[in-house]
């Protein structure tokens, strides 16, 4: 049985620090796996339950979506598991419920990725119905009906809901002509579109071997595990279809843009051009979001909008990092009448982080926080899959894992005042209002009655 | 990899009321917790779940109070009371709290349901003692004074105003639970109505404060890398002193018979897509005829249970009727439950098809009964899903804060596979016949305005 073991760090800590922080890193042990035919997965041994949690990707995503086709890859993930082989969709969802296995598949901008978990009894057969979804899906015409109306239906029943109005417009005003202005989900239009063709067309492009991620926790060996990742996933073509999604600048900036809905309460959402994943300042910035609206409740945004003033609910702000562009995303929920002054209040810390910094304190608990709450996002076997794919897409190491809070350690006062110089610009804020906001000077607004 | 979304950050609350769809009330497992039992001095329960996969710790303390337990014209106190429980004491200031909790690395939250307010913390082991000094602190000693309910009041009617206001399906689902019980308090939203909200005063939020946080109405759970042993010591220590209240009984008013279906339809001028449900009276685990509820959950399995299940079956595959279809059943709660089914029909389906084909099945099944072999299936994959649940340090400490806050015991959750798995054909087939009648239910609509109509 392998156990996540605690390990001391070697990072010298300040002083001050050690009433608070605790002084340790989650270290695991990942076990890099290679196949005979050349599959790599990465593998957390753990044989305290007779489970197996296992993760994959494949880089390129809901970017990929032709124009007239956006919504491609979510359909593709919805029907993977809607019949393969000889098995009809019943037939194929049947053994799943039958055996206790979970499948699943799900797309986001940048990646088509899925899931297995499973327990050691049918540990074979859940592999063996993960091969034949990911190789020979069926596209049976009433299963594609079936999902396809399933995505209508879900997209007719968010058409009015204040979040995704909000998404798809912020989205659109900051990518203009950009695939990350298209919708993961598409539209009433472009999914109605999508024939059963397009579908076999982005399996047979996307899910290859050359770009492969795969990541394994729970109930099995190196040497079983190398036997079922060339059995399942070395039968998949050799090299995917190349593609490529342009770098985007975000667009926009200074906007403030408001859809007029009879809402009671208007959903704000405001963002800027943020960092990329390997940015050499990316872990002094991961600390300032946390100081700004990361720290669930203790940011600057949440003193200052809800728990000084009542002003929302709900107020965050949090990096995102993508392939080809990066953003700075905050939200808020709150009454119509006091949207002008919470807008206020988040371009006023803007300010305040940019021309002053932060203090020493702030820095201090900061890092405090995100290196003692890094551990706890270990509490299962998915989990820590899901983290051996991330680390391996955004190619961090081997070793990251275990550095990880060294990272966070290293980065200093001087660090997170200059990244907040370089990039914290409260009039680059794209600010995007759902509902009826009073007093609000608009650059644009949009009448949505519904 | 999904890249990161944060929506739910920044969200202090989940309300969990009995409106919300298909959660199941987290049925207990088989003897695979094999939790550590103690009780202090004082009465409170002590569960303790050892898990040595990694050095994490959830620390949870659960009251026996939910919203039906407020007073009547005042919805909204337990959960008002639950974001005060952040503020200061008379040893910490407000916000001192989650500080030190955010200092050491850890998360916290809280939640309030109909029949129980909970409070936890994830962390590292060697700050367990810490949360429990902090916990305990609360537990007697919070301070309220007009300067700290204030601004609160108007973040939780911001949290009614984004999560029911702005929701057509949320304020149904408010609307069919107001319909479903008559007399019950399960009939408010655990939010609270707007208006009473606004009145609600300082000495109601401690005088339910006083009634009901004392630790004998309390249950500590610890899921983690501890020793049982050592957890019980700290709770002794900080927990011990604490003096036990006289409780009263928490006996809600309860529903005459219903004699006559009942049916809501809203009609709201931001829907796009229809959706129908609707609920069954039904025996919990612990009220009516609870001899059922094991046999009920089955049911819920094979009629409603996931893409396999008869519903779907026969309404999304088979005749195309639906996008999607289920049922759900929550056996978990203190009095009264419901069993429910929910379509989200195809576009251009009538609702009256819909309505018909359920009522089709359900009839199906009072004149047929279920299969063996659907009793095997579904037996298999909830027991099966007892083994998935130990793959988590916080989901064992939730299944017995519900349960020993919604009146279970230790053993009864420990028993629950062994109960599902002892469950026949027959008992379903009866507990069908209890359950599935017209005159105890209430129908949901939603539907869009009609044309020209401002909603």
């Amino acid at each position: 049985m392998t156990r996540i073991t605690l390990r001391s760090m070697v990072v010298p800590v300040f002083a001050c620090l050690v009433a608070f922080a605790p002084v340790s890193a989650k270290a695991i042990d990942i076990e890099r796996v290679i196949s005979d035919d050349g599959v790599e997965s990465w593998l957390v041994e753990d044989h305290s339950l007779p489970i197996i949690s296992v993760r994959f990707l494949f880089p390129g995503g809901a970017a990929t979506d032709p124009e007239d086709r956006a919504g491609l890859a979510n359909m593709v993930s919805g029907l993977l598991d809607e019949g393969a082989g000889a098995l009809d969709s019943q037939t194929f969802q049947r053994r799943l419920s039958d055996e206790s296995i979970s499948i699943s598949f799900s797309a986001s901008r940048d990646n088509f990725g899925g899931s297995l978990k499973a327990l050691t009894r049918n540990r074979d057969e859940a592999f063996d119905l993960l091969r034949l979804a990911l190789t020979e899906p069926r596209f049976d015409t009433d299963a594609v009906e079936r999902i396809r109306s399933q995505i209508l239906s879900g997209i007719a029943a968010r058409t009015n809901d204040p979040d995704t109005i909000a998404q798809r417009v912020f989205w659109e005003a900051t990518f203009p002509g950009h695939p990350y202005a298209r919708q993961l989900r598409g539209t009433a239009e472009s999914v109605a579109a999508i024939t059963e063709d397009d579908l076999r067309t982005f399996v047979t492009r996307r899910l290859a071997r050359n770009e492969l991620i795969v990541g394994v926790v729970g109930d099995i060996t190196a040497n079983e595990l190398k036997v079922l990742l060339d059995k399942t996933f070395g039968v998949l073509p050799e090299r995917s279809e190349a593609f490529t999604i342009p770098k985007a600048e975000p667009a926009a900036a200074g906007e403030v843009i408001v859809v007029q809905k009879n809402n009671p309460q208007s959903r704000v959402l405001f963002g800027q051009k943020g960092l990329y994943r390997d940015d050499p300042e990316y872990y002094a910035a991961l600390v300032l979001n946390h100081i700004l609206g990361g720290g669930t409740f203790t940011s600057r945004l949440y003193e200052e909008i809800r728990e000084k003033r009542g002003l929302a609910y709900s107020v965050f702000s949090y990096l995102l990092p993508m392939d080809s562009a990066a953003l700075w995303l905050g939200g808020a929920g709150t009454e119509n009448s006091a949207v002008s002054v919470s807008i206020e209040l988040v371009r006023n810390q803007w300010a305040n982080i940019r021309a002053f910094g932060v203090t020493q304190d702030e820095l201090d608990k900061a890092k405090a926080n995100l290196i003692g709450s890094f551990g706890l996002r270990f509490d299962n076997s998915s989990a820590i899959a899901g983290m051996l794919v991330a680390v391996q897409r955004r190619d961090l190491g081997i070793e990251y894992i275990n550095e990880r809070n060294a990272l966070i350690e290293q980065v200093t006062l001087e660090d997170v005042n200059g990244v907040a110089k370089r990039i914290l610009d409260p009039d680059a804020l794209t600010v995007v209002v759902v509902g009826d906001p009073e007093n609000i000077k608009a650059t644009r607004t949009i009448r949505d009655d519904g | 990899m999904k890249t990161g979304s944060a929506v739910w950050r920044g969200m202090r609350i989940w309300v969990v009321s009995l409106a919300v769809v298909p959660v199941l009330a987290l049925p207990g497992q088989a003897q695979v917790f094999n939790p550590a039992t103690y009780e202090l001095d004082n009465g409170m329960q002590v569960v303790v779940v050892e898990n040595h996969r990694a050095p994490v710790v959830t620390h949870m303390v659960w009251y026996r109070a939910g919203a039906a337990d407020e007073p009547a014209g005042k919805s909204g106190i337990a959960h008002y009371l639950e974001h005060l429980m952040f503020k200061g004491t008379k040893t910490r200031a407000p916000g001192e709290f989650s500080q030190i909790v955010a200092n050491l690395g850890g998360r916290e939250n809280a939640f309030t349901s109909q029949d129980y307010t909970g409070y936890f913390q994830t962390i590292s082991p060697e700050n367990l003692e810490t949360m429990m000094e902090l916990e305990a602190d609360r537990m007697t000693g919070l301070v309220l004074t007009d300067e700290i309910i204030e601004p609160e009041r108007k973040v939780i009617l911001e949290e009614r105003r984004s999560r029911t206001e702005n929701s057509p399906r949320a304020l149904l689902s408010e609307q069919v639970g107001a319909a479903t019980f008559l007399n019950h308090p399960y009939r408010l939203p655990v939010i609270g109505w707007s208006h009473e909200i606004e009145t609600i005063s300082r000495a109601d939020l401690e005088a339910f404060y006083s009634t009901w946080y004392a630790p004998n109405n309390a249950v500590l759970v610890v899921s983690g890398d501890v020793d049982a042993d050592a957890v019980y010591q700290l709770a002794r220590k900080y927990y011990g002193p604490l003096a036990a209240r006289e409780l009263p009984d928490r006996i809600r008013p309860a529903e005459p018979p219903q004699r006559a279906p009942r049916q809501v339809v809203m009609k709201d001028a931001r829907v796009e897509q229809p959706s129908w449900s609707r609920r069954y009276l039904a025996p919990s685990y612990t009220a009516g005829a609870t001899e059922h509820a094991y046999a009920l959950e089955v049911l819920s399995e094979i009629i409603g249970g996931g893409t396999t299940a008869r519903i779907y079956n026969s309404i999304v595959v088979e005749s195309s009727l639906a996008a999607s279809a289920g049922a759900w059943y929550s056996p978990g709660s203190l009095d009264m439950t419901t069993f429910g089914f929910w379509v989200s029909p195809r576009p251009g389906v009538e609702i009256a098809d819909v309505e018909t084909a359920i009522d089709r099945e359900i009839d199906k099944l009072l004149a047929d009964g279920v299969t063996k072999d659907e009793l095997d299936r579904a037996q298999r994959r909830l027991i099966d899903g007892a083994i998935f649940a130990r793959d988590s340090v916080s989901g064992p400490a939730r299944v017995f804060g519900a349960s020993l806050a919604s009146g279970q015991t230790v053993e009864d959750v420990e028993a629950w596979p062994t109960r599902i798995q002892a469950v026949t054909i027959e008992q379903i087939n009866a507990a069908a016949r209890i359950v599935f009648r017209e005159n105890t239910s209430t129908t949901g609509i939603l539907l869009p305005a009609d044309k020209g109509d401002k909603s």
